[in-house]
């Protein structure tokens, strides 16, 4: 009887701890919840105001001239698509050719950076040979190094080559690996292939350029594809080599020919100017959309841009 | 000797496309770059030695020099710690008690990646314009905004907003770092009651040390570079009141409108030394606050 009696007391007292736990449980859990609603909250807050501009931009485009101006809303009061086919043939030369232009330009930089630098890359980070820590320590130093301080020699050395008013310069610097960050990128990625599928391989008798089309780029894929989305993406907005190589309006890229607006300014015609900014936004939202883990994951390994 | 070829070989065909671009794209033209820097040299005819002559008057008499330095390090000096805080501060949001943060994440990387583009420099002229959405909303609460692009006092912080804007990649960067922290900490910091600021000061910012000074460096380096946004919002000269002559709009004109190709190159040796010479500065202080875990000492 006794003991029954302090069991009983005993199985009150747990019960009554485990409803304290419980309890104080609970009120963690809603703490908890309340803070990540409050979270949500600010952080849906922060997203409106960092995407505001580009609706802007997108309900400027589909905007009579009128309302551009003046008015927050981002809703049209009439959606005038012909901002797209006006501004599409605005300038002396269609847009058609400006993007055929860039689609060239940019094909060929993509192809050159992935042969070249996945070339280097693995050489760095497979091979072992005479000056290997030394090539590579130079290589990180060109990362450095900014562009303009190469641009005026490389300038005169195209122009005695004949070769400004042509891709030639926007495209070969691309096919000798001339940026870096790839190098480091693939660097960082072949390294963590196991290494003993080399040796196995050269014991097979696979010469050092089977092994890297065999092994090392199947098996590369995803660095590959970060490399490639990253290369098109920057080599299609690149402004600043276009503008230095290529002279003649036939030739121009996407945007230089988006510059050419700016010097029509005042003739009003901000909503064919922003149609064609958002058409040159798109093919890099797109790519963005389709292959965002790829770029996030290329960021966060590489560490870099 | 043989052996030597025969172990070596491989590996520089491999590197060949590397090394001829090593060469003819980059150590070639610094060099050359330097040999111009001390010449006289407008394409037409052929580069004259003038020795010092370049340097000295960028730092005796080249008043616009001066302007494009002041203008430059006043972005860089605003524009990077800004970027650095959103960064850091929104990667922190993300980190901790939220389930999905894919979306979030994906809206707050997409102006890193568009705003290299003229596109988004044409809209962020539009959007500071005395008549844009930034002046409306002001007006809202009531504030007279300025003309934020062509008044000279207020244009270089249209491009400081704009680097805030784009805070997508190293956030993604500290993001990776703070996944790295062991989560125990914080759980034993929060048994002992320590503050969540102190829990900021004492376990988050020296765990993250190296990826910060990792960010700063990469980030100080970009912002000197910066130049398409800063050559479409100022009509590429600098404009106003060379209020937007940032150090490469300077360079870029000096050499492709003006022509003077040895005077840009000593501009462009120079801006060589200030990023190399705050990297190394950056490289030499950091054992002083950058420690990283597996170090033994």
């Amino acid at each position: 009887m006794k003991t029954s009696a302090t069991d009983l007391e005993l199985a009150i007292q747990m019960d009554e701890a485990a409803r304290v736990a419980h309890a104080l449980r609970l009120k963690r859990d809603r703490g908890e919840r309340n803070g990540r609603i409050l979270k949500h909250i600010f952080l849906i807050i922060v997203s409106c105001v960092m995407l505001y501009p580009l609706f802007w931009l997108l309900a400027s485009s589909l905007k009579p001239e009128n309302e551009i101006f003046g008015s927050l809303t981002l809703w049209p009061s009439e959606f005038r698509f012909e901002n797209y086919t006006k501004g599409w043939y605005a300038l002396p030369i269609s847009f058609t050719v400006f993007y055929i232009n860039s689609a060239i330009v940019t094909g060929l930089s993509v192809i050159g950076n992935l042969v070249s630098c996945s070339f280097a890359a693995y050489a760095f980070a497979r091979l072992n040979f005479t000056g290997r820590s030394f090539f590579f320590a130079l290589m990180m130093m060109t990362l450095m190094i900014p562009y303009h301080v190469v641009l005026i020699p490389q300038y005169v050395q195209f122009l005695n080559l004949g070769w400004v008013d042509t891709y030639l310069p926007l495209v070969v610097p691309r096919f000798l690996a001339s940026d870096g960050f790839f190098i480091f990128l693939m660097v960082q990625f072949f390294r963590q292939l196991p290494r003993e599928l080399d040796e196995a391989a050269m014991i097979d008798g696979c010469s050092p350029f089977k092994i890297y089309w065999a092994i090392i780029l199947p098996l590369s894929l995803p660095a590959m594809g970060t490399a490639a989305i990253f290369s098109l993406i920057w080599v299609w907005e690149d402004f600043l080599a276009p503008l230095i190589y290529l002279n003649d309006i036939k030739s121009y890229t996407v945007p230089l020919a988006l510059r050419l607006f700016l010097d029509q300014e005042g003739q009003s015609a901000y909503g064919q100017m922003f149609a064609m900014s958002v058409l040159s936004l798109v093919p890099v939202v797109i790519f963005f959309v389709l292959f965002q883990k790829l770029i996030v994951r290329g960021i966060a390994t590489s560490g870099m841009k | 000797m043989k052996r030597f070829f025969a172990r070596n070989a491989p590996a520089y065909v491999f590197l060949l496309p590397w090394l001829i671009g090593f060469f003819l794209l980059a150590l070639g033209p610094i060099l050359a770059s330097l040999y111009l820097s001390f010449t006289r040299y407008d394409m037409v005819s052929a580069p004259r030695w003038i020795g010092w002559g370049n340097y000295e008057y960028m730092f005796t008499r080249d008043r616009r020099f001066w302007k494009a330095l002041e203008v430059t390090f006043t972005y860089v000096a605003l524009a990077v710690p800004a970027r650095l805080i959103m960064a850091l501060g929104v990667a922190m949001l993300l980190d901790k008690g939220l389930r999905t943060i894919g979306l979030y994440r994906a809206i707050f990387y997409l102006p890193s990646l568009l705003g290299a583009s003229i596109a988004i420099a044409i809209l962020w002229r539009q959007l500071f314009a005395a008549d844009g959405v930034v002046n409306q909303v002001l007006a809202m609460v009531g504030i007279q905004g300025a003309s934020w692009i062509t008044d000279p006092d207020t244009s270089l912080y249209t491009l400081v907003v704009l680097a805030m804007w784009q805070f997508g990649s190293p956030m993604l960067i500290f993001l990776a770092g703070l996944r790295g922290i062991p989560r125990d900490l914080y759980e034993a910091a929060e048994i002992d009651g320590t503050p969540g600021w102190r829990q900021f000061t004492r376990i988050t910012l020296p765990l993250l040390a190296p990826v910060i000074f990792f960010n700063l460096v990469l980030q100080t380096i970009e912002a000197f570079k910066t130049f398409s946004s800063a050559f479409i919002i100022s009509n590429g000269t600098g404009a106003p009141s060379d209020s937007l002559l940032f150090y490469t709009v300077y360079l870029f004109n000096e050499a492709f409108k003006f022509f003077r190709m040895g005077y840009a190159s000593a501009l462009a040796w120079f801006l060589l030394v200030i990023i190399a010479a705050f990297t190394a500065i950056a490289f030499f202080t950091s054992k002083y606050w950058v420690h990283y875990e597996n170090e033994r000492d």
